[in-house]
């Protein structure tokens, strides 16, 4: 390793102190502003959470219930408040049980810094106790990794991987370090890292292209945007609002954009993608520039490639330029941080309305409402449905609550009914879509931002994946919400065998545990609704709760999520029954 | 022309770290594209290493390729040329037995023919250390097959292009 070379840091701190690489490494974290990290100890990592010990004032350490809870944890702390979320495991186990939250961090974007012990640098190679190639196994589902075995590189490699999880496109990295380098002492000094000479987070923006873009708008008749998390991991919500308002441009979302413009905003017109809106969905199809901005135009929004939004001339916003023309060909790429490129925008877009454009969206929500909406959220069914439960959520926390979601129907109808009314509300995994998600990624967006009401949507199944992680709530006592919507049945999978395989359930049905006892176990209140009659007094109570509270809603068991592309089909075939 | 296959040399500018052979080549994995040879060394600046891959595909896919290798936080510019634009050879060792240099007259033709070089001899073996295109080191193995071959060993592309890659200039913009 030469980070000498790789690395060109400020004017370095001028006094050094002699310790051990273990403390150093929390000296790292309290230079970069970290102050709750989460992890699981052992053997190889024993050195640095001995010396956890006597920063306890300083530095929290949340001991979560499985190192993949760790890092989940570690991702809901970022999403929600934008720092790094810092993830601590031991080798082997420790180590491969980060993989999935690696590899969720990775896909959306998350900047996560995941710290391995290693065995001793003697035995490294030799198949030692507990001795995994982690560096290995993480290289495809990371930003950057590296192993430490000397103690002195600590400190420039933690300053690079702090600033390479955060800067530019942000994303997870890994740092092992061998046993021997947390025990070795050196003089320790530590300096930021603000650039890498081999790395450009942020592509330079030419003037060109946003007056590309600028004519290209004020030319349209209908123009649509598609908003993605790129505008969350920029800090663009107000100048997208800017956009949008100044140049009257119907914008919708991807399911990773959602909450970056209030949901009841007049120009707001839904999610796309596989079960988002009827009305963003069908134009895609029809309008004559696609204004994408920070989204990577991923398989679930676009539907078939070949047919989709082939009519329109396309505008990409990208901070990363390996996702220009990556799947959709862009005719107009701005490269850049969108906040930068959407403020240069704005000013050379012309004050537009386009009411007849708009009037094709109000239709069509119209069609979506009567078909699918009113049915989901006053339903004439005995049954219980997912959206209204979420409909008393938003009611009952004013709509201010940050919703952290699972993985499946429940995502699904919690995207679509939320009411989004602040940035960073809504935290779900997006591009891996990994069930076990939410419970712990609650913990860490409650721990981050201990102000805001933090409830957990979850389904049956996922929670049974991280169920272990009540116990890091009842240790902590971190006051989270959490919402069972029980439809026995692990329900996504379970409507695709409806659809698709001849309604053939194989292994989708669940035989549960009683949740109820399970959470009062851990010492957490708990309470079930089975009639829609007790649900909002039970939300109400759960909101009013200064406590974590867990509250099972038994839901219809066949109930499907409507509106849907079918895999293969276009945007425009997307189906409300 | 952008959809049809054809060789491609990549020539990728990194910084000198272990581990980035992993991450350059499951770029090529992941889409099951088999990379031909692939040869990495020291480049003319200090430090930076060089690599030369030899692909083939076709433009389009070239292209989303070079953006996933820029991606990568340790490369530093990554570029993709056709056959015209470069200048490019390979070089190869042949380990033949001894008896032949001197018994089959036909074998010293051969070796004065290709311009192959001697680079030792003994009195078992003889080792032939051959540089240039791939066409005449395959003519060379033919030619030398027919005698027999105890060893053979051809190294990947390297190649130089015609036009300059300005790097150093790169990388002085970066440093100040
Ligand atoms: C770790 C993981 N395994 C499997 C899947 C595939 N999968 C997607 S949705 C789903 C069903 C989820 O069921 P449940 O958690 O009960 O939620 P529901 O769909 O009923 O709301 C499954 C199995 C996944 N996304 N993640």
């Amino acid at each position: 390793m030469k980070e000498q070379t790789a690395t060109q840091t400020a004017p370095s701190a001028t006094t050094t102190e002699r310790m051990s690489g273990a403390e150093a490494i929390i000296k790292c974290f309290l230079a970069e502003g970290v102050d709750t990290v989460f992890g699981y100890p052992g053997g190889a990592i024993m050195p640095l959470y001995d010396k956890f010990y006597g920063y306890q004032d300083q530095l929290k350490h949340i001991l979560t219930r499985h190192e993949q809870g760790a890092t989940h944890a570690a991702q809901g702390y970022a999403r929600i408040s934008n720092k790094v979320g810092v993830a601590i495991a031991t080798s082997g186990p420790g180590a491969t049980n980060l993989i999935t939250g690696l590899a969720d961090a990775m896909i959306d974007s998350t900047p996560l810094i995941c710290v391995t012990g290693q065995v001793g640098s003697h035995l490294l190679g030799t198949d030692a106790f507990q001795e995994t190639d982690i560096v290995g196994i993480s290289t495809p589902v990371t930003k950057w990794n590296t192993q430490i075995t000397k103690a002195a590189d600590i400190p420039t490699v933690f300053a690079k991987a702090f600033y390479i999880a955060q800067s530019g496109r942000p994303g997870p990295v890994l740092i092992d370090i061998t046993k021997d380098a947390q025990f070795e002492e050196f003089d320790f000094a530590y300096a930021k890292c603000n650039s890498i000479r081999s790395y450009v987070p942020v592509p330079e923006t030419t003037q060109g292209s946003i007056e590309a873009a600028a004519k290209a708008i004020n030319e349209a008749k209908k123009p649509l945007i598609v908003w993605g998390q790129g505008v969350v991991l920029g800090e663009a919500e107000e100048e997208l609002l800017a956009v949008i308002e100044k140049g009257g441009i119907p914008a919708a979302w991807t399911i990773l954009g959602a909450s970056a413009v209030p949901t009841s905003h007049e120009l707001n017109v839904g999610m796309v993608g596989m079960h988002g809106n009827y009305a963003p969905n069908l134009l895609t199809n029809e309008c004559d520039v696609l204004i994408a901005i920070g989204m990577r135009f991923d398989d679930r929004v676009t539907g078939d490639l070949s047919r989709y939004a082939k009519q329109a001339k396309i505008i990409h916003f990208e901070i990363d330029p390996a996702e220009v023309s990556k799947n959709v060909h862009a005719d107009i790429p701005v490269l850049g941080d969108s906040k930068k490129t959407l403020a240069a925008l704005l000013p050379l877009l012309e004050e537009k309305t386009y009411p007849e454009w708009r009037q094709q969206f109000a239709d069509l929500y119209q069609v979506e409402l009567d078909k699918v909406i009113n049915d989901d959220m006053n339903p004439k069914t005995e049954g219980l449905t997912m959206a209204e439960v979420i409909q008393q959520i938003n009611k009952k926390s004013a709509s201010k609550a940050a919703i952290v979601t699972d993985v499946g129907q429940h995502q699904m109808v919690a995207c679509r009914y939320a009411d989004f009314k602040q940035t960073r509300s809504n935290i779900t995994s997006g591009g891996l879509g990994t069930m076990g998600f939410a419970l712990p990624a609650a913990i860490g967006a409650k721990m981050a931002a201990p102000d805001r009401q933090v409830v957990a949507v979850i389904g049956d199944g996922g929670y049974q994946m991280t169920i272990q992680e009540l116990g890091t709530i009842f240790q902590t006592k971190v006051p989270v919400k959490i919402v069972v919507l029980n439809n026995e049945y692990l329900g996504m999978v379970r409507q695709w065998q409806q659809l698709f395989f001849d309604k053939r359930y194989a292994s989708t049905e669940m035989i549960n545990p009683d949740f109820i006892k399970i959470a009062e176990g851990y010492n957490i209140k708990a309470k079930l609704v089975t009639d829609r009659k007790d649900l909002a007094s039970a939300v109400e109570e759960m909101m009013k709760c200064d406590e974590a509270y867990f509250l099972e809603v038994r839901v219809e068991k066949e109930g499907n999520v409507f509106p849907m592309i079918p895999t293969g089909a276009a945007v425009s075939e997307i189906r409300l029954e | 022309m952008e959809n049809k296959e054809q060789l491609y040399t990549v020539s990728i500018y990194t910084e000198n770290n272990i581990g980035l052979l992993n991450r350059i080549s499951a770029i090529f994995q992941r889409r099951h594209i088999n990379i031909e040879s692939i040869n990495t060394s020291a480049s003319e600046i200090e430090d930076v290493s060089r690599w030369t891959i030899l692909v083939k595909m076709t433009e389009v896919q070239i292209k989303k390729i070079i953006g996933q290798i820029e991606k990568q936080v340790e490369v530093i510019k990554a570029f993709y040329h056709t056959e015209d634009e470069t200048i490019y050879q390979e070089s190869c060792l042949f380990k033949i037995k001894s008896d032949l240099l001197f018994e089959e007259r036909q074998i010293q033709n051969i070796i004065k023919d290709s311009n192959a070089r001697i680079v030792t001899v003994n009195k078992e073996y003889f080792v032939l250390e051959k540089s240039g295109r791939r066409s005449e080191v395959d003519l060379l193995y033919r030619e030398l097959s027919a005698f027999g071959i105890l060893q053979f060993n051809r190294s990947g592309r390297i190649a130089v292009t015609k036009d300059a890659m300005e790097i150093t200039k790169m990388l002085a913009a970066l440093n100040s």
